[in-house]
């Protein structure tokens, strides 16, 4: 009976999840379509939907490997510019191959599952070497591949020439049109991501990760996760449920990833540097370690952030910089989270998080 | 062979900045046990306070070292109290997010005393270039006081940590917070004394540094605070003797793979090389075996 | 008594910003990275712009505001700033200001139809295919070509070595066009060397690779400030051939505390120099000297230029604070290719590609001052 109450409550927990967010996709359709009278949707925060669903698959994929895993990746960025780049070139190569047909849709499907597969491919070849590791060490490693992964990027150039493909590293005089240019990057991509592409892949997003939380691997993975030696001890095999959360955000993070890639004419390998991947720790960490809702939340949040604080003028990065402190010191003041508390009653889920963190 | 010798002394003369770097790092990271990602923006910081004092105050070098090593040291133990204090029982994530905040907020400090346009920083070392071997070999008045002060900071440090009383307690502190506080140590005191150190350090880094790569902007400090953290985890995060060690090969690697595999991929190079290192001692070169308990 | 001037301007500037409200100001929008690593560009920009529309506005006649928004030089960001800018009623824009956000800017006002002059984006590909996009600056091919042809017929030297930023389009795109042609004219190009943006401080061995192939010309495809880290790098070991730079070079001067002799005989193609004794390019930097306390650049100069050519087109056309951004773009399209002004870059006009027609000259640095090389 106890055990059913469980299940209902994490059931009810998701439906809020997944309500909240399909409710707010419709609130967008409808102030886009412009008949709500007290929201009007103004251009820039319109230019920003498909970044924000980028944003909250990136949030909720890393916080898969950072909460709900607990190793502490600094490399997310990586998986997103190979998704990215590969999922450009496979809708290139389709609109190549079939020159008549108008195929936006499945050109767009074939660079998500692209950009999904050569990433979680990354994926694996990286988690192999870096999962052998653990804490402060893993986190550095994964910022090493993220950095290596950007450097080989800026060295690849990738050509078509008629029906012919011409790939070349550090040699950018290949026949035909460069569809990847060094760090020039992939230039003229024609846009096919859209909000309703967004909105479906962060659906997709939370089916795949909810589920895999709620199911047997994503216990195992939360039992090593709060203690690697018991959960050994008890006969979990440690490096199959580690690398499937892994690779699992790795392909995630591809796939947002190409999404991306697709949002714009133009994708160079310099956005997938450091910071981003730091810009995507905040999420997830702002919206609470392990925490699927408030990574949504978050995300959305703190991408509508700077361009709201573009009134500001020149002290924009700088207030920025100050909310995001602040907002830290609040949600870690024992008192606030009292105050938050009475207000949510249900606890958040971070203080099992804190043991694992500490591991 | 004089080609590679003079590789050498250029990937020593780099990595010797890194470590310095590497010193402040490491030693905020054994003690509070925190990634300190706005270390590189302290050293940015030193550096201009440094620049200031020279070009528009009209103190000699040697006086705006002080200076800059005062602001620091200051600054350092502002933020500490400010931001990091009352994260003493937040989690790891949450402080090492807001020094990244930290980061963002000094650089753009930095942007709006001193604007974005990059200065050149007049070195402050007045000792003149060694030249070996009729010439063909030099090394720079900048690379020989880098490695000589940061053979001074790793014994001083190592020194102030194993003899005095409040090095002793800093360690114990680094051991078992808890602990400590029992025995009587105040345990706040000594991590801010902690950052006063480390944010001294940098103060010196960053004239050390844009001494001998001269261009200085607010964002100078980022990229160097990456590679002397990598170079602190290289050498095994928390040990001393390790981020000199570390900081060091972390220059001579970077030079040589430029010099001898691609130019375009000694990052790369660089990066691959921690890696390996650390699959071999998944605790860093000089690193300590932590033995985990069920 | 800076100061006081400062001040005075300041309220004149406040004053004549009234009096353009008054009189229902074009807006004009400027895009380019105000924080971050490239923010010396973005706000060089700002600044030039800035003091043009002031100089405009106190004309009478036409106002012009300028609008400026931030994109930290990040493709995505830029795309924001110009949906901002287009909530906030601009007509036409001056953006942006690095290559890799123009493009993804250029396309969508391509698509768009909002007409934009872009100061200082370089790339080819921005300007390719679309009639609404111009630019202010030379492109990326035009500058390559023009250095190799310019080394050639000068006969500067026979074995040419390159250092450039392999993770910077804009120097990636006038290293491949200066080779191109540099092969097609017979120049030997003995050694190339790259770094990328994350190791541009220790340059010992781009340097020492030049010095062991012999180069006699070292070209410098680069801004100005890795570029005073070579010079100064090269000088250490008593390095020196023959620096070539291009319009990222210019600035080199007058970077603070910059020791101008290790400048000295660096070569360059600019169209703009700070040190130019003409009555107009005087009379700019000393305003942004009392105003910014800085030596203007080259980006400061083509979005001054950038300015006046919007103002002129707009004169030509028509255009006033009504017309939206799509009529705008029609009329600005014509009456572009009609314009032709003076400014601190040379004589301009612009055909229907959108590239700039103007000379760059090539100038020595002699005595921290710039001469005229012949």
């Amino acid at each position: 009976m106890k055990h059913m109450k469980k299940i209902n409550k994490t059931f009810a927990s998701n439906l809020i999840t997944y309500g909240m967010v399909v409710a707010a996709f419709l609130l967008c359709q409808l102030a886009q379509s412009g008949t709500l009278e007290w929201f009007k949707m103004s251009r820039s925060l319109r230019g920003q939907l498909v970044p924000i669903c980028v944003y909250i698959v990136m949030a909720v994929s890393l916080n898969l490997t950072v909460g709900i895993s607990g190793e502490l990746s600094l490399g997310h960025a990586g998986f997103m510019s190979v998704g990215a780049f590969s999922g450009i070139l496979a809708s290139q190569l389709i609109a190549a191959a079939f020159p008549e047909a108008s195929l936006e849709l499945p050109r767009l499907l074939a660079a998500l599952i692209t950009g999904g597969l050569v990433a979680g491919l990354a994926g694996v070849l990286i988690g192999i070497p870096v999962l052998r590791l653990r804490g402060d060490y893993l986190a550095i490693v994964t910022l090493a591949f993220g950095e290596i992964i950007r450097n080989l990027l800026n060295c690849v150039y990738f050509s078509i020439d008629g029906s012919s493909f011409h790939a070349g590293f550090l040699n950018p005089s290949l026949p035909g049109k460069l569809l990847i240019n060094g760090p020039m990057g992939a230039t003229g991509v024609e846009k096919l991501a859209s909000f309703e592409a967004g909105f479906v892949l962060v659906i997709f997003t939370l089916i795949v990760v909810l589920n895999l939380v709620n199911s047997r691997s994503g216990r195992a993975i939360m039992a090593i996760r709060d203690n690697r030696i018991a959960a050994e001890s008890v006969g979990i095999p440690v490096t199959k449920y580690r690398m499937m959360a892994f690779v699992t955000s790795a392909v995630l993070a591809g796939m947002a990833g190409a999404l991306y890639g697709l949002n714009y004419s133009t994708v160079q390998a310099a956005k997938f540097k450091f910071d981003t991947s730091i810009l995507i720790l905040v999420f997830v960490v702002l919206g609470g370690i392990g925490n699927i809702r408030g990574s949504i939340i978050a995300a959305a949040l703190l991408t509508v952030l700077p361009e709201v604080l573009r009134s500001f003028g020149e002290y924009r990065m700088l207030i920025y910089a100050i909310v995001l402190i602040l907002v830290m010191l609040a949600t870690n003041n024992p008192a606030f989270k009292a105050a938050l508390g009475r207000i949510l009653p249900h606890a958040r889920r971070e203080n099992s998080l804190k043991e694992a963190d500490k591991a | 062979m004089i080609q590679f010798l003079s590789y050498l002394v250029n990937g020593i003369s780099l990595g010797s900045v890194y470590a310095i770097i590497a010193l402040g790092y490491s030693m905020v990271y054994g003690i509070a046990k925190m990634l300190n990602f706005a270390h590189g923006d302290v050293i940015m910081i030193g550096a201009f306070v440094s620049f200031s004092a020279t070009q528009y105050w009209g103190l000699s070098p040697l006086v705006s070292v002080l200076v800059s090593v005062i602001v620091c040291t200051v600054l350092g133990i502002t933020i500490e109290r400010l931001a990091y204090k009352p994260l003493r029982q937040a989690s790891s994530l949450a402080v090492l997010i807001t020094a990244i905040g930290m980061s963002y907020l000094l650089q753009n400090i930095a942007l709006l005393i001193w604007g974005a346009n990059p200065k050149s920083f007049a070195s402050v070392v007045s000792i003149g270039t060694l030249s070996l071997f009729g010439g063909q070999l030099r090394i720079t008045g900048e690379t020989l006081v880098t490695v000589l002060a940061n053979i001074v900071i790793m014994v001083a440090l190592t020194l102030f940590t194993g003899r005095t009383k409040m090095g002793k307690a800093m360690r114990a502190v680094s051991e078992d917070k808890g602990a400590a506080e029992l025995m009587g140590i105040n345990v706040n005191a000594t991590i801010s004394l902690t950052f006063a150190i480390g944010s001294g350090l940098a103060a010196i880094a960053g004239v050390l540094l844009c001494s001998s790569y001269p261009v200085l902007m607010p964002t100078t400090g980022a990229m160097p605070g990456i590679k002397a953290f990598t170079a602190a985890v290289f050498g095994g995060i928390g040990s001393i003797p390790g981020a000199l060690v570390g900081g060091i090969l972390l220059g001579v690697i970077e030079i040589l793979g430029k010099a001898y595999v691609s130019t375009e991929l000694g990052d790369a190079l660089v990066f691959a090389v921690l890696i390996v290192v650390l699959l071999v001692k998944p605790t860093g070169l000089l690193g300590k075996k932590v033995n985990e308990k069920v | 008594m800076k100061k006081v001037l400062v001040i005075a301007l300041a309220l004149a500037m406040m004053m004549t910003a009234c009096l353009a409200f008054a009189e229902e100001a074009v807006k004009v929008g400027v895009i380019g990275p105000l924080t971050g690593a490239n923010a010396q560009y973005g706000l060089a920009v700002q600044r030039g712009a800035q003091i043009a529309a002031e100089e405009i506005n106190a004309q009478g006649g036409l106002q012009l505001e300028i609008l400026a928004e931030d994109d930290q030089a990040d493709g995505e960001l830029a795309v924001n700033a110009y949906n901002k800018l287009l909530d906030d009623g601009v007509n036409v824009l001056l953006a942006t200001v690095t290559s890799g956000s123009c493009i993804a800017v250029s396309d969508i006002a391509y698509e768009e139809r909002v007409f934009m002059l872009t100061p200082s984006g370089s790339a080819d590909v921005i300007t390719e295919g679309k009639d609404n996009v111009y630019r202010v600056c030379f492109k990326d091919s035009a500058q390559g070509t023009a250095s190799a042809q310019y080394i050639a017929d000068h006969g500067l030297a026979t074995k040419i070595g390159i250092i450039y930023n392999n993770a910077l389009d804009y120097s990636m795109g006038i290293y491949q066009s200066f080779v191109a042609k540099a092969n097609e004219l017979g120049l030997e190009i003995v050694a190339e060397s790259a770094f990328s943006d994350d190791t541009n401080a220790d340059f010992s061995v781009q340097i020492s690779q030049m010095q062991e192939a012999g180069a006699e010309l070292v070209f410098l495809p680069i801004y100005y400030t890795p570029a005073s880290m070579i010079l100064q790098q090269a000088n250490a070991v008593d390095y020196a051939p023959i620096f070539f730079g291009v319009d990222g070079m210019d600035g080199i001067l007058g970077v603070e505390g910059f020791d101008t002799s290790l400048a000295e005989g660096v070569m360059l193609l600019t169209p703009f120099s700070a040190d130019a004794q003409d009555e107009l390019t005087k009379n700019f930097v000393t305003t942004y000297m009392d105003l910014y306390g800085e030596t203007p650049n080259q980006f400061a100069a083509d979005a001054y230029d950038g300015v006046y050519a919007l103002a002129a087109a707009m004169q030509a056309a028509g255009v006033t604070a009504e017309t939206s951004p799509e009529d705008a773009c029609e009329m600005m399209i014509a009456a572009m290719q009609t314009v032709e002004i003076t400014g601190l870059t040379g004589t301009m006009h612009w055909d229907a590609t959108g590239e700039v027609d103007k000379t760059p000259t090539a100038v020595v640095i002699q005595d921290g001052v710039y001469v005229g090389a012949n």
